[in-house]
């Protein structure tokens, strides 16, 4: 009788859940994010994005599909920060919820779990948190990145090392580079990077440190970076990379001119209470910055979208915020553009697409990769983040050595 | 072999590596010291080890945030706050399974320890976080050599701790009885050792040592919720080589441990750093056990 019972009330629930989704004005997109876990940091700040795109389209109206319009909804739920728990979801989203858009989760594991899965069903995400670039070396046909790819993250500090040669009346192929990077497959993308580009100038590599997961300390490779002597030190490896460069290279008296970091933000690198001000001078690398000046009709310039989110959430967005609005304003413009909420010419559409957002320039190639914006280097500045790099974006002048 | 020639190049980078393997390996020695108590006392493995360390931090970076204090001062009370919580968990959970087979220890901690990791990461978040106690650097041989006046005290704060708990098990009543469960419990029982009560005692002694060296950590490294693994792995490797109830040879080979990662990392890289001093307790347990075979005498 129970097991009636229960079975009665699941065909219910199913029931109302299906009509729900297949509700003929609103469109859902699906998503899995990070709220609890290791990732739930950047898994709310992903939300937040999402969020905030969603309502501002809907409060536009919403999304013109032919001569009917339609309000936008996101159908969530929590990955955990775990790969399977986010290919289980994508599947439970796509069958049961009947989801046929996707919207990508936090980082490039949990996307490398997802992607298989949208691409069986053949429904498109567009993702904003996975910049790895083997996510887009597998012929994937359904899944777009509306960010820069992760060997682009420090490219552009060996340009800029190398300009600052040419500055000192010495040739790039004098500047000698130490890299450290932390063994996953996130930051070997952006040593590639780094390596790439240094070769093509002729730079000489001289450490090229690949350190553990679970790297407690530094020093081992900061000794061989103060013996060496380089003139530009390019380390990744995750917010806890991050912050011990910046805790232990003053300590260690290791100087470097030139510094490059990735996730500053996460590690909270300008928090004086954790750092001091030992990160002052450390150049980092960003996906967007609030100064760009690109704009889009929807948010209007990345100030206002700045704004409007500090309004809204109380702190300034960090880039996987910024990046995951752009995710949802893309989803809005294809399905307006296709003109039907069919996956397939929904996908044409988002294969199509050559826009400028609040957030970047947005145009994929064959593979799903935007190719159309570039990352940003910003320096610390007094505690604060300035771009300095590509100059084209600079709001400030590259202050060198460093500090 | 680059690295290998500028060791002999400039010498004094042995000196340096030497010194701060010394210093980081003195922090792995304070977590082993509980590890080999719980381990030779009560026969448990405890996989949770990592995880009081970093609750430690934790409570020294909350203190630090909250009230400014120094986490040399919140180091006494964040050893107070994981001894209570040591001895909670033993009265809930470890209690049951002393005395059981040892694979059930490994679960039981294991399970306890992603318990603490998911509490952490939803009390703290999962951010990296770290104390910035702004101490200056000793300056050695020219400039060379550095030693950070912060990984110095937490040296002297280890050397300290464990001078206190040789003492403290050599002559104190506990210690006594501490000693005598782990020699036999059974007898220990016979002669009016309340075993319940010690086995308690140790498990939050261990949990107060892990708590201590989570102080020291915060102020020299950073933290964050999922880090405890690295803690546990280098206690459970210290205690393998030092041998069980073995004080003064934990805190050698934590030194050891520490220095010799040191070199490993930097003539072989960061990424073999580990993998060295893993093939090392290898080598080690081999040459140890074949050792021991001439050594063991048989009665025919």
């Amino acid at each position: 009788m129970n097991m009636r019972i229960l079975r009665l009330a699941l065909a219910a629930v199913l029931f109302v859940s299906g009509t729900a989704f297949a509700a003929n004005d609103t469109i859902v997109l699906g998503a899995a994010v990070s709220l609890t876990g290791k990732y739930s940091t950047a898994g709310t700040h992903t939300k937040r994005g999402y969020d905030l795109a969603v309502a501002l389209i809907n409060q536009r109206g919403g999304v013109k599909v032919g001569d009917k319009t339609y309000k936008i909804a996101v159908q969530y739920y929590d990955d955990e920060s775990t790969p399977a728990r986010a290919a289980e979801l994508a599947e439970r989203l796509i069958k049961r919820d009947g989801v046929r858009f996707m919207l990508g989760p936090y980082s490039s594991g949990l996307t490398k779990a997802m992607a298989p899965v949208t691409e069986m069903y053949q429904v498109p995400m567009i993702e904003a948190n996975g910049a790895s670039r083997t996510l887009f070396d597998k012929g994937y046909k359904y899944l777009f990145a509306v960010l820069s790819t992760s060997e682009q993250y420090l490219q552009e500090a060996i340009k800029l090392a190398a300009e600052q040669a040419v500055k000192q009346g010495k040739k790039p192929s004098d500047v000698r580079v130490a890299v450290a990077t932390e063994n996953d497959p996130f930051s070997q993308d952006i040593r590639a990077g780094v390596l790439e580009n240094a070769k093509s100038y002729g730079m000489k590599i001289v450490v090229d440190d690949k350190f553990p997961r679970d790297l407690s300390d530094m020093s081992s490779t900061l000794v061989k970076v103060r013996a060496l002597r380089p003139d530009v030190f390019v380390a990744s490896g995750h917010s806890k990379g991050a912050a011990l460069v910046t805790r232990q290279m003053p300590e260690m008296k290791v100087k470097v001119p030139m510094v490059a970091l990735t996730h500053c933000e996460s590690a909270q690198l300008t928090d004086r209470a954790k750092f001091g001000n030992h990160a002052e001078g450390t150049l980092c690398a960003s996906q967007w910055a609030p100064t760009m000046t690109y704009r889009d009709d929807l948010f209007g310039s990345a100030a206002d979208y700045t704004q409007l989110f500090e309004k809204t959430y109380g702190y300034v967005p960090p880039y996987q915020a910024a990046e995951s609005s752009a995710a949802v304003e893309i989803y809005a413009d294809a399905i307006h553009r296709a003109g039907s909420l069919d996956p397939q010419k929904v996908r044409d559409a988002i294969a199509a697409t050559d826009m400028q957002t609040f957030y970047g320039n947005i145009r994929f190639d064959a593979t799903g990769k935007n190719v159309a914006k570039p990352m940003v280097l910003r320096q610390i500045q007094n505690g604060a983040y300035v771009v300095v790099a590509p100059s084209k974006w600079a709001t400030g002048k590259l202050e060198w050595p460093h500090p | 072999m680059d690295n290998l020639l500028l060791l002999f190049q400039a010498p004094t980078i042995l000196v340096q590596l030497v010194v701060d393997g010394l210093l980081v390996g003195a922090i792995f020695a304070l977590a082993a010291y509980g590890m080999a108590l719980v381990w030779g006392v009560m026969n448990i493995i405890n996989i949770s080890q990592g995880e009081y360390v970093i609750l430690g931090g934790y409570i020294s970076y909350f203190l630090y945030r909250q009230f400014g204090l120094h986490p040399l001062l919140s180091l006494p009370i964040a050893g107070l706050v994981l001894f209570l919580l040591g001895v909670l968990l033993y009265r809930l959970v470890i209690h049951r399974i002393v005395g059981r087979d040892m694979f059930i220890s490994l679960l039981a901690t294991f399970g306890i320890s992603i318990l603490l990791q998911q509490l952490m990461n939803e009390l703290f978040g999962p951010d990296v976080v770290s104390v910035a106690v702004d101490m200056p650097t000793w300056y050695f041989l020219d400039n060379t050599v550095t030693v950070p006046t912060a990984k110095l005290l937490a040296f002297g704060v280890v050397l300290a701790i464990a001078a206190l708990l040789v003492v403290g098990l050599r002559y104190s009543r506990l210690g006594q009885a501490i000693r005598a469960t782990a020699q036999n419990a059974r007898a220990a029982r016979v002669l009016g050792v309340n075993t319940d009560r010690v086995y308690a005692a140790t498990y939050g002694l261990n949990a107060a040592l892990c708590g201590m060296a989570g102080s020291l950590v915060v102020m020299i490294w950073v933290i964050h919720p999922f880090i405890g693994l690295t803690y546990t792995v280098r206690s459970f490797m210290i205690v393998i080589v030092a041998g069980l109830g073995n004080l003064p040879g934990v805190f050698a080979t934590g030194l050891g441990l520490g220095a010799l990662e040191q070199i490993a990392g930097f003539v072989l890289g960061a990424e073999f750093q580990s993998a060295f001093v893993f093939s090392l307790l290898v080598v080690i347990l081999i040459v140890r056990n074949a050792w021991l075979r001439r050594r063991r005498e048989y009665l025919s």
